[in-house]
């Protein structure tokens, strides 16, 4: 069902919700159409007609700063109009469903959605319920994918390191909570990661985590033995109240990204954060500003993946008009 | 209305029969087979089953309080469609069932329709708070047969003994849906292989089997007699099966559809397959099948939930759990007859006189004197489950586009024929 929600009869990506249901040749051409719109933001003009006379809505029911933004910046470089909507889950949308925030925008005749969520399953919903033609783009779901993160993860991935293949990956912290860490877990997988391992205390892991491919390890100094990529993920502070923690500098004791603990991975090792970062909670002030970081060229690649999405799936979207 | 039902294939679980014959009905009771029965009215019976009326431990009739879910017409109505001639109704309607008036207006809404029984559960708390003690005395001579407070949690294990206690004073049944509260969390799904792919908050075993735990210790104390409503887990049913062997006055039941689904069946975010308690894995449906043939489950029923397209149209986790399940619960009972190799007597009697038992009731048999409550149905008619063909409000079922066997042609309820097939 996924698959066929995703991609089109000649496998072509149509909506793009999470990684699972895809496959390694389209991932490889998303990283690989990423490349070549790299060079736009490098231009003096930093725009492609790409997507000229179409209309984009960024729908976020949940804040975002860093998503939002980059999604905004590569609809603009590709020529489309874009509609930003943020709608507070809480106050706003009070007495109107989300059927009905979509319906109203559809009438609009936007021709792709990309949506943020705070419920799992959110952008399936939404793919269901629009008109055939128009495109939805998953900027995060709940607890459950954020794709165009974990491609452009990967993308930075492969900019450092080539081959996954070859490559050992650490992803550190809560993944129980994480949508950022599944989707990471789908690509590395699929792009032939031979071994993934997620480290983190128990209360911050979800059960049958093995199941998605990972080794599992609550030991970070174990975990990190050896690795040649070190993702971190965000802590919420909320963790400590529900229980998943005792306190942050706890936290931070057992888990946090130390110059000293970094020794245990591979010598040419990096390290990435989907941001925001708390420094001091998951990461070291000095680590994450080393030569091993790339959280920077994360966000700058973030712009060029989003833009080879948006213009493969809308690629699509024309034909079928 | 003197009616005869000719030539079928009589199966009453209740007193070990199973025989092809006719049924004699007059002055709404069936009546002992005389020589010269003059009826009315005859229903040929060749090629069906003439079984009592089905007795649903669990269906939401959604009134009061929810009529744009379904009202008592509209789910009565189906109910007899799918051969049901009793449900057992939860208390959480709104207003609550803690009151005597209450009772009695689902009773007389009910007899209105005119096309099954009901026996509204009384509450065991008052308003479900599970802080203050119900009028269960008062709930009880209202015609309560039993008392629950459905899945609202009493966290309070001395308002809980002392609950028991009181429902023991007034040999009332406790309808218990074992379920830790803190455990349940929020979660909509088991928690597993699929919650976490999914990104779903779960809801593990264990919050079944605490909760059992807990309750268990208070029913052995209190020696109340308790009914275990819905166990979704294997681990739950080999702990209430232990201690029924011990001696406990415990019986259980499942929703049919644990028996049939697993967690695999939310696939890609299914809101049909959204239910509480959830539906877990393939380990827990095999057991929970073995416990309904060893009869360590006593009874199946629908857990009937009928929702408005609305409740449904929304994320996984935003959406209202349940299932439309009137309709399917015969035919999923007789393939679940099939493929267990289950003789059909024994898989009828967990939706018949095993349920009635557990009510304290006599019903759910073909006595003579016996009120006339009977399905006929044909065990061999193939059909599709389409949401414009359910009779229920809610249309909102997993089993859509499935084929089943089994279809009902006639649902006689005090001896007057309430539903016919088309």
């Amino acid at each position: 069902m996924s698959k066929s929600l995703q991609l089109d009869s000649q496998g072509r990506l149509r909506h793009f919700l999470s990684i699972e249901g895809l496959n390694r040749p389209l991932l490889t051409e998303i990283l690989d159409t990423a490349e070549r719109f790299t060079q736009v933001g490098n231009q003096s003009a930093k725009k492609v007609p790409l997507l000229r006379g179409k209309t984009i809505a960024n729908l976020f029911f949940e804040p975002s700063t860093r998503t939002r933004t980059t999604f905004d910046l590569a609809e603009k470089r590709l020529s489309a109009d874009v509609l930003n909507i943020n709608i507070n889950n809480s106050a706003t949308t009070k007495g109107e469903t989300l059927l009905d925030t979509l319906q109203n925008l559809t009438a609009m005749q936007i021709d792709m959605f990309v949506v943020r969520h705070s419920a799992s399953g959110a952008a399936h919903f939404i793919a269901q319920h629009v008109p055939g033609g128009v495109s939805v783009i998953n900027a995060g779901d709940g607890r459950h994918a954020h794709p165009t993160q974990a491609m452009l993860d990967m993308f930075t991935i492969r900019k450092y390191k080539e081959d996954f293949t070859r490559l050992r990956v650490a992803i550190v912290g809560d993944v129980m909570h994480s949508r950022v860490a599944r989707s990471q877990i789908h690509a590395l997988n699929m792009l032939g990661c031979p071994e993934v391992r997620v480290i983190a205390p128990k209360t911050l892991c979800p059960s049958h985590v093995e199941n998605l491919g990972v080794h599992f390890t609550h030991n970070m100094e174990e975990g990190l033995e050896g690795v040649d990529v070190v993702i971190m993920l965000r802590l919420q502070n909320e963790r400590m109240r529900g229980a998943n923690l005792p306190s942050k500098d706890e936290f931070f004791r057992f888990y946090g990204l130390t110059e000293s603990r970094l020794q245990c991975a591979a010598t040419d090792a990096i390290i990435m954060h989907p941001g925001p970062m708390n420094r001091g909670v998951e990461i070291e002030s000095s680590v994450a500003d080393s030569q091993h970081s790339v959280i920077l060229q994360q966000v700058t690649n973030g712009i060029a993946v989003r833009m080879a999405v948006l213009s493969m799936a809308m690629q699509h979207n024309s034909g079928e008009r | 209305m003197k009616i005869l039902i000719q030539n079928g294939r009589i199966i009453d679980p209740a007193n070990q029969i199973d025989q092809l014959g006719d049924l004699q009905i007059a002055d709404g009771l069936i009546q002992p087979t005389s020589e010269n029965f003059e009826p009315q009215q005859s229903l040929d019976a060749t090629g069906l089953i003439i079984s009592p009326g089905l007795i649903d431990l669990r269906a939401r009739l959604r009134e009061p309080g929810q009529k744009h879910k379904g009202t008592i017409f509209s789910e009565s109505r189906a109910a007899a469609a799918g051969g049901i001639t009793m449900v057992s109704i939860p208390p959480d309607t709104k207003p609550i069932i803690d009151s005597t008036a209450v009772v009695e207006l689902i009773r007389q809404k009910a007899e209105q329709a005119g096309f099954v029984e009901v026996a509204p559960l009384g509450a065991l708390t008052k308003g479900l708070e599970g802080e203050q003690l119900s009028t269960m005395g008062a709930l009880k001579s209202a015609g309560c047969r039993a008392v629950s407070n459905a899945q609202n949690p009493i966290h309070n294990t001395q308002v809980l003994r002392r609950a028991f206690e009181y429902a023991n004073t007034h040999d009332l049944t406790v309808f218990i849906h074992p379920q830790d509260y803190w455990l349940k969390d929020g979660g909509c799904a088991h928690e597993g292989a699929i919650s976490t792919r999914l990104g779903l908050p779960g809801i593990p075993d264990a919050a079944e089997t605490a909760g059992v735990a807990r309750d268990l210790v208070l029913i052995r104390s209190t020696g109340v007699r308790a009914h275990f409503c819905g166990i979704s887990s294997q681990q739950a049913l080999q702990m209430i099966t232990q201690a029924r062997k011990e001696g406990l006055p415990i019986t259980a039941d499942t929703a049919i559809h644990h028996l049939y689904l697993t967690e695999m069946d939310i696939g890609q975010f299914n809101p049909n397959s959204h239910v509480i308690p959830p539906l877990r894995t393939e380990r827990d449906r095999t057991g929970l099948i073995e416990g309904v043939c060893s009869g360590a489950i006593q009874a199946l029923c629908s857990d009937h939930q009928p929702h408005d397209d609305d409740a449904k149209a929304a994320p996984f986790e935003e959406t209202e759990p349940g299932i439309s399940g009137l309709e399917t619960l015969l035919p999923l009972t007789l393939r679940l007859a099939k493929e267990q190799h289950l003789p059909l007597i024994d898989a009828l009697a967990t939706v018949t006189c095993n349920p009635a038992s557990i009510l304290g009731l006599q019903s759910g048999t073909l006595s003579p004197g016996a009120p006339a409550n009977i399905t006929l149905f044909n065990p061999d008619t193939w059909w599709t489950v389409r949401a414009d063909q359910l009779l229920s409000a809610g249309k909102n079922s997993p089993f859509l586009n499935w084929e089943l066997q089994g279809r009902v042609t006639h649902t006689l309820l005090n001896g007057a024929i309430v539903y016919e097939a088309p």
